[in-house]
């Protein structure tokens, strides 16, 4: 399917205080229609600082950005439309209620009149808002506040949105809630969502990007990321003792780890032997504890690329 | 667009109680000036009955009263000009602002206009006062537009030189004390010129308060407006390349 390209960002340079600081150091990334994209690194990494950069918030001191295929610096009017920025702290004015807030982001983004409390009721019904519209936004929760902020960024249904940290301040059913939100949007918008929180990432997100010292170390889709974590190892622990050499005979099995008496670590080849591997221990009667794939996470490779002093090379093997 | 955010900025000031302190200290103390400035006149008008082209009510009352109120307006107008770009800088919600399809230009603009049509609105009641003299009396109604019409431009220009502060710092009392510095600074510049023997034109010609002046004698020049004018296109540029500056920046 031919997909339309939402964002490109070529060669994003970015200087802070008199050139000494170079926080973003050319990146280069494509965003497409439906995806959405993760943006990981750790803290001082240039996250914000590119998705700054990307909303027109900051300028960029070389580089360009196209959104929807608008120039942002040439016609900043145009491309800006076509965004929803939440930013790392929501953009909201404590004295208003929600709904009065929410009026004013849908006229600064000219909604039409006729199309406002339209826009106003979808953002709020699809960010849980309902029953807060008349509250003011200063004597909400956090997280309440926070998704004041998600409705502000899909308000006016822009092609892309981004969220810098959305789920921050969240309790787990909201964080739950939003992720579906995200999820839900991808599909029909183009999202770049920053975060420190890495199951987040593999729970939402169908690209991954990996930003260390203002560059770009790592960046593959999702699927290819599975296929690298996607491990060839087996957890098992069982009631009663076990023995490594009758799990060795068990067709795909290379090699038994043992991790004391009763827990093993299985390496294999090709095809997932856990179900010959259950048989086996039921019929030895060791009693079943846990038989689970050992699998390599994300979190691993997020450490690998940017715990190092010296930067990692792109596209480092894990 | 400018609208939007003239309107919503002006809504803003009056969720404080600040706008509205600000509006009752005020009326009240006018009215106080109001009622001595009257008294004057009662003392004065027998005597000033028998003289040819005596100064009239409009001289005697409204003039001086709508200078008085220019010159307490100086040391109000800090106080609301300052929340106008520092606030939103402190709480991060400048953002919104600017990742909205809005220029520099317009988010200025509507800033400027906000806060200038509260100022409009504040002189608005301020001038009901002397309008009440019609009940008695007539007063020369070129002298109090040309009044009323220089104190706007003189309220216009505290704005946006408010504006103008506000956009350079996060602590909004910094810029309302910078504010009333540079406020007082072009209110008394002429000082200086006028004490001595030679008149320094350069100062004259910059302060605020020599060509409120001539607006308050019921003269309408194009340069004193003009003054007023390029004042307020001065600040307002230099406010919107301030906010360009800080997104080069940061």
């Amino acid at each position: 399917m031919d997909t339309k390209i939402l964002i490109s960002v070529e060669q994003l340079y970015r200087y802070y205080g008199h050139g000494h600081t170079l926080a973003v150091d050319s990146i280069s990334f494509e965003l497409a229609q439906g995806e959405v994209l993760g943006f990981l690194g750790p803290n001082g990494a240039g996250k914000s600082t590119t998705m700054q950069m990307i909303t027109g918030n900051l300028a960029p001191s070389s580089g360009r950005v196209r959104i929807n295929g608008i120039d942002l610096l040439d016609e900043p009017k145009r491309a800006k439309a076509e965004i929803g920025y939440l930013p790392e702290q929501p953009p909201v004015y404590q004295d208003l209620t929600v709904d009065e807030y929410l009026d004013y982001c849908a006229r600064l983004h000219r909604v039409s009149k006729g199309q406002r409390s339209q826009a106003l009721s979808n953002a709020k019904d699809r960010c849980g808002l309902g029953d807060v519209g008349r509250r003011l936004i200063g004597n909400l929760s956090k997280g309440f506040q926070q998704r004041v902020g998600i409705a502000q960024a899909i308000l006016h249904s822009p092609p892309v949105v981004v969220l810098d940290e959305p789920t921050v301040g969240l309790d787990p059913n909201q964080i739950r809630e939003i992720r579906t939100l995200i999820r839900e949007l991808g599909e029909s918008h183009g999202i770049i969502l920053s975060t420190h929180i890495l199951p987040e990432v593999q729970a939402t997100c169908s690209r991954v990007q990996i930003i260390h010292r203002g560059k770009l170390v790592f960046a593959e889709t999702m699927q290819q990321l599975e296929q690298r974590l996607s491990s060839h190892a087996l957890l098992l622990e069982t009631h009663a003792a076990l023995k490594s050499s009758e799990l060795e005979q068990l067709a795909g099995v290379t090699r038994v780890e043992s991790l004391g008496s009763n827990r093993a670590r299985l390496l294999f080849k090709d095809d997932n032997p856990a179900d010959a591997v259950a048989a086996c221990v039921v019929s030895q009667g060791w009693g079943l504890v846990e038989l689970s794939l050992d699998r390599q996470t994300l979190e691993q490779v997020f450490v690998d690329l940017t715990c190092s002093d010296a930067p990692a090379p792109s596209g480092v093997a894990v | 667009m400018i609208l939007t955010i003239a309107l919503r900025e002006l809504k803003n000031l009056f969720l404080s109680p600040l706008a509205w302190a600000i509006m009752a200290v005020l009326q009240l103390i006018v009215a106080y000036l109001f009622l001595t400035q009257l008294d004057t006149f009662m003392l004065l008008e027998p005597r000033l009955a028998g003289i040819e082209g005596a100064p009239g009510v409009t001289d005697i009352v409204v003039a001086p009263l709508l200078q008085t109120t220019g010159f307490l307006l100086l040391l109000i107008a800090p106080a609301i000009t300052m929340r106008v770009f520092s606030d939103e800088r402190r709480n991060r919600t400048l953002s919104l602002l600017l990742s909205a399809p809005v220029s520099m230009t317009e988010i200025v603009l509507g800033k400027f206009l906000g806060v200038t049509l509260f100022f409009l609105l504040l002189l608005a009641m301020l001038v009901a006062m002397p309008l009440s003299l019609y009940a008695g009396t007539t007063l020369d109604a070129g002298k109090l537009a040309g009044g009323i019409l220089g104190l706007a431009l003189v309220l216009s220009s505290f704005a946006a030189i408010g504006v103008f502060m506000s956009s350079l710092t996060e602590q909004p009392v910094v810029a309302a004390i910078s504010t009333l510095g540079l406020l007082i600074l072009l209110w008394i510049i002429d000082w200086s010129g006028t004490s001595q023997e030679h008149v320094s034109v350069l100062f004259q010609y910059l302060s605020l308060k020599t060509h409120f002046e001539s607006f308050l004698k019921g003269l309408f020049s194009t340069a004193d407006a003009g003054y007023y004018l390029l004042l307020i296109a001065t600040f307002l540029i230099l406010s919107i390349r301030r906010l360009d500056q800080q997104r080069l920046t940061g």
